[in-house]
C-alpha cells in the first residue's frame, strides 16, 4: 500500500545519510491499482509539497507515464485526473525501496514497507 | 492499573492473538474513537481543508478509520507488524509503515499538515537493549526532532498518552521542547480516575502566538452504555453451571459403610435396593 504520494515525502533515515537521501529507487516492484475518491481540493493543495522529478521518475519505475516531465502552469481537470490516479490510485504492493546514497535496502512485503533499522544504522 | 508497556516491547506484546483481542473489543474501539476525536479536534485543523495526517502509532487502524471517515488522507506507522496486518484485513486507506519511532522518521521536511498518536508515547519510555540508541531520552529526542522537521509550519501534533509519574510528563515535555516544539500538557477530567486523559499537545512555529487549549472539566458524560464488568460474567457463568450433584449419593454412603465396616463398627445397616433412595416429602 505504498501509494506513490507517501513514496514522495520519504527520505532515508539512515545514520549520517543526509544528502542526496531522496527518492528511495523502486525495484522489482508489482503494482496493484485501487480506485479512489477524486478531491481537487486536496490536489491543488499538495502540488507545492510535491517534488516534481521525482514523481515523474517514480511513476516511470512503476510503469506509468501519464505525467509531464515539467509540472504545467494550467491545472486543468485531465492533468489533475491523471496526477490523482499516479498519486493516489497505484499500490505498491511488493519489491523494494533503494536509497541512492547509502543503498540501504527498505523491503515492501505485502504492501508495508519495513523501515526497520539495525543498531548501528540509528542515528 | 496493568501496564502492557512494562510487559514486553510494543511488537513482541501486541502478537497476532493480542492484536486480534485489541481490536475485537467493544470498549478498546469505543475508547479509542473517543480520543481519536477530541486529538482532532486539539489539532485544530481549518475545516473543509483535506489534510495530510501522520498516524503514529497507528496500529490496527482503529483511529485510521476515523480519519478516512473524515475525508484526511493518512499515513501510518507502527512497530507491530500483528497489528498492521489486522489493519490490512480492514482495509484502512491509509498507508502502513513498519517502523520504530524511536529510531526516527525519514519524511521529507514539511511533509504533514499535523499528527496524532494515541496511547503510544508510553511505549517510549523503555530501554529494550543497553545500547546507547536504545535509551528513552536518545530515542525520544530522536522522535520529537525528525517529527519536528517533517510537520508544515505552522502545524499541531497531538498525543494521547498514559504517562505513570510526573517525572515522565516532565522528561517527555522538556524533550520535545528542545527539538522546537511550543505547546504542553491538556489534562481532560483531571479529577476524575477513570475519564482523566493526558494529551501533550506540540505546535511547530505560529511564533508562540498558539495557546495550549483547554482540557475538559466537569462531569464526565456518559453514552448510556452498560459498561463491562467482569463480575457479571462470573455471576453468569456460575448460574448456567446449574445443578450441582450432590456429594452424598448413594455411592456415597455405600462408600463409608463398607469403610465403617472394615473397622469393625457394629450395628452398620446392611446394603439394600433402598439404600440412599429419596424419600417422598414429608408435608
Amino acid at each position: 500500500m505504498v501509494r506513490l504520494i507517501t513514496h514522495n515525502l520519504l527520505a532515508c533515515h539512515v545514520k549520517g545519510c543526509t544528502s542526496n537521501n531522496f527518492p528511495l529507487e523502486f525495484k522489482d516492484v508489482q503494482v496493484e491499482l485501487r480506485d479512489a475518491e477524486f478531491n481537487s481540493d486536496f490536489l491543488r493543495g499538495f502540488i507545492p509539497k510535491i517534488e516534481w522529478k521525482a514523481l515523474v521518475d517514480a511513476a516511470r519505475q512503476v510503469g506509468n507515464t501519464s505525467l509531464p516531465l515539467e509540472l504545467p502552469e494550467m491545472l486543468d481537470d485531465d492533468f489533475l485526473k491523471s496526477l490523482h490516479h499516479v498519486l493516489l490510485e497505484i499500490h505498491v504492493e511488493e519489491g523494494s525501496m533503494t536509497c541512492p546514497n547509502c543503498h540501504h535496502v527498505y523491503p515492501i512485503s505485502n504492501g508495508i514497507p519495513n523501515m526497520l533499522l539495525a543498531e548501528h544504522e540509528i542515528g | 492499573m496493568s501496564r502492557p508497556e512494562l510487559q514486553a516491547p510494543p511488537e513482541i506484546y501486541y502478537g497476532d492473538v493480542e492484536a486480534k483481542k485489541y481490536t475485537k473489543n467493544t470498549r478498546n474501539q469505543q475508547i479509542q474513537a473517543d480520543m481519536t476525536y477530541r486529538a482532532l479536534e486539539l489539532l485544530n485543523l481549518l475545516p473543509d481543508e483535506p489534510a495530510m495526517l501522520l498516524d503514529i502509532g497507528c496500529g490496527s487502524g482503529l483511529s485510521g478509520e476515523i480519519l478516512d471517515e473524515e475525508g484526511y488522507i493518512w499515513t501510518g506507522v507502527d512497530i507491530a507488524p500483528s497489528m498492521l496486518e489486522v489493519a490490512l484485513e480492514r482495509e484502512v486507506e491509509g498507508d502502513l509503515f513498519l517502523q520504530d519511532i524511536g529510531q526516527g522518521f525519514g519524511f521529507r521536511p514539511g511533509s504533514f499538515d499535523g499528527a496524532i498518536s494515541v496511547s503510544v508515547l508510553q511505549w517510549l519510555l523503555n530501554a529494550e537493549t543497553s545500547h546507547p540508541t536504545s535509551s528513552p531520552p536518545h530515542r525520544l529526542n530522536r522522535f520529537f526532532t525528525t517529527l519536528h522537521s517533517a510537520l508544515r509550519n505552522p502545524s499541531r501534533a497531538v498525543f494521547q498518552f498514559y504517562p505513570s509519574s510526573d517525572d515522565q510528563i516532565q522528561l517527555i515535555s522538556s524533550i520535545a521542547q528542545k527539538a522546537g516544539f511550543g505547546g504542553g500538557i491538556v489534562v481532560d477530567y483531571p479529577n476524575s480516575k477513570k475519564a482523566k486523559k493526558v494529551f501533550l499537545c506540540l505546535f511547530v512555529g505560529g511564533g508562540g502566538a498558539q495557546q495550549v487549549p483547554q482540557g475538559l472539566d466537569g462531569e464526565v458524560e456518559e453514552d448510556g452504555k452498560a459498561r463491562f464488568e467482569r463480575r457479571r460474567e462470573r455471576e453468569r457463568t456460575r448460574s448456567n453451571s446449574g445443578k450441582r450433584k450432590p456429594i452424598k449419593g448413594r455411592d456415597w454412603i455405600l462408600k463409608k459403610k463398607e469403610l465403617y465396616r472394615k473397622r469393625g463398627k457394629e450395628s452398620v445397616p446392611r446394603d439394600s435396593k433402598f439404600t440412599g433412595r429419596k424419600r417422598k416429602p414429608v408435608f
